[in-house]
């Protein structure tokens, strides 16, 4: 144990204090991470990294809802195959990730080509936030089937039988008898999925645009800027909310896996 | 319609895989695979980034030792004393997870940075993949610990005379050698795939296999980002498989 005691102190610790005083070091003092919420840039990238971690949590959310309980619910020839190829990108690096999405929907991607056959006309979106999106659903579904896997194991059928008896049509069944039994394993595998949303770097790294997620933010602020300050203040906010995220997950489940995206 | 549904997120997750592989090996990817096979751009690949695909394999293996010396005896505590404060130092093992990469990373070189040697050795990207690896480990170790009956089996040896060391080596690591393997292959292919920390951690000296693919898309052809795609999809496939394998394995034998 002490061991890793000291290796965690000397590595992770005691950087992790540096980097809430470098924080509060440059031009602008402790108001640094003032400014994270008051200069426009820092918030409407930080509202700009909500508001695409959000959509994509709910997104993925509703694709492995319907493609997990029909994969638990049924037994066919091919099933385990399927499920393997649904886990399979579980530990595609980001950059990886944006380099599939570069393959379906990039200049020479797979989505253009079909809808010049269909419309004559190129649909290249892989750069724009559709995009980013995509890559981010992409590398969420591996992260949250399983779990909504696990819940829907032990969804009753024999409750859904009786709701239908009583004369409730397949909108009503879903919506008051499974949403409301798979909702713990729905906010746990959500809130993953959002903190890996919210700190996943490589995908808009490969994709690199316009799209200024907070990462990628710290990451210009660092290396362009060479403002240290601010992107410590940056860094430790944004650890602040993806940590509060996954141990709200935490505290619903006993367990959470989320690598980095 | 659920099927086809289902076979349809299959395809988002499996083509453009498919597609990068069989576009690293084609002769030019706007005429397709009718326009002939190559080699030529693996070939590329293998002789130009061989460094980097060297010094990832390298960092996995050491990280894999690192997290096997840290890792085990650290979920071996964990399961013997649970109070509050193994679990606090829990949730703090942890928080590298929790945390963006970014943020660690930024973290390791404001506090390290100016030490000349270490920053410019591959150790320091080894630091940051320990951290990030080592809850892998703890975690899946500390699941099968605590799903056996580690104190009877204990003093059943002890009772026969086995000391620490042979009850350690003889009785606790074979009775979660499931929980090894499956933390094992974790926290090498996590290794063999971070970026999100090893692009700040990194110099020009160190650059690691995931650095060397974004590095090739930003700016060389598309083939040759296909080719290296399948070199890594070549290494990390394999293991992602065994993962599987034998996360299964694990779940087949709890239910018995």
């Amino acid at each position: 144990m002490a061991p890793v005691a000291i290796l965690f102190a000397a590595f992770f610790l005691l950087p992790l204090a540096q980097l809430v005083v470098i924080g509060g070091s440059g031009k602008l003092g402790w108001s640094a991470y003032l400014a994270v919420f008051t200069e426009t840039r820092y918030l409407k990238s930080f509202i700009a990294t909500i508001a695409l971690s959000v959509g994509v949590t709910f997104f993925t959310l509703i694709v492995s809802g319907i493609t997990g309980v029909f994969l638990e619910r049924n037994r066919f020839r091919g099933r385990a195959l399927l499920t393997a190829m649904l886990t399979l990108p579980l530990a595609f690096p980001g950059v990886v990730i944006g380099f599939m999405v570069i393959m379906l929907a990039g200049r020479q991607g797979l989505v253009p080509d079909i809808t010049d056959l269909i419309f004559g006309e190129r649909l290249v979106f892989a750069y724009s936030m559709a995009g980013l999106c995509m890559g981010y659903v992409y590398f969420s579904i591996p992260r949250t089937i399983l779990t909504v896997m696990a819940a829907a194991e032990k969804l009753d059928p024999r409750l859904e039988e009786a709701a239908r008896s009583l004369g409730a049509g397949p909108f009503m069944v879903v919506r008051d008898v499974i949403l409301p039994a798979l909702k713990p394993a729905f906010l746990a595998a959500g809130a993953i999925c959002f903190a890996t949303s919210m700190g996943a770097f490589g995908t808009a790294f490969t994709l690199a645009t316009r799209i200024n997620v907070v990462p990628m933010v710290i990451y210009t602020e660092f290396t362009l800027q060479a403002n240290v300050a601010m992107a410590a203040a940056l860094s430790f906010v944004l650890g602040g909310i993806t940590w509060a995220a996954l141990a709200f997950a935490r505290s619903l489940s006993g367990s959470s896996v989320a690598a980095s995206g | 319609m659920q099927l086809a549904f289902t076979l349809t997120v299959c395809a988002f997750l499996i083509v453009p895989v498919l597609m990068s592989m069989t576009a690293g090996v084609t002769l030019n990817y706007m005429t397709g695979v009718s326009g002939g096979i190559t080699t030529q751009w693996v070939e590329k690949v293998l002789t130009d980034y061989r460094g980097p695909i060297l010094l990832s394999l390298q960092l996995a293996i050491a990280c894999l030792a690192c997290t096997l010396l840290l890792g085990i005896p650290a979920a071996y505590v964990l399961a013997k004393r649970q109070n509050a404060f193994t679990r606090a130092i829990e949730e703090l093992l942890v928080m590298p997870v929790a945390v963006p990469g970014i943020a660690t990373a930024l973290a390791l070189i404001v506090t390290y940075g100016s030490s000349g040697s270490f920053r410019t050795s591959w150790l320091f990207i080894l630091v940051g993949h320990v951290l990030f690896t080592l809850p892998f480990m703890v975690r899946s170790v500390l699941a099968v610990m605590s799903s056996i009956d580690l104190k009877t089996l204990e003093e059943g040896a002890r009772s026969l005379g086995a000391n620490f060391t042979q009850r350690f080596f003889g009785i606790i690591l074979p009775n979660c050698s499931s929980g090894i393997i499956a933390g094992s292959l974790m926290v090498v292919t996590l290794s063999l795939g971070e970026f999100n920390m090893t692009l700040l951690l990194h110099t020009p000296l160190t650059q690691t296999l995931p650095v060397g693919l974004a590095d090739t898309y930003a700016s060389l052809r598309l083939e040759v980002g296909s080719a290296y795609t399948l070199v890594f999809f070549v290494i990390i496939v394999p293991l992602l498989i065994a993962m599987q394998w034998a996360s299964n394995a694990i779940s087949q034998r709890k239910r018995t």
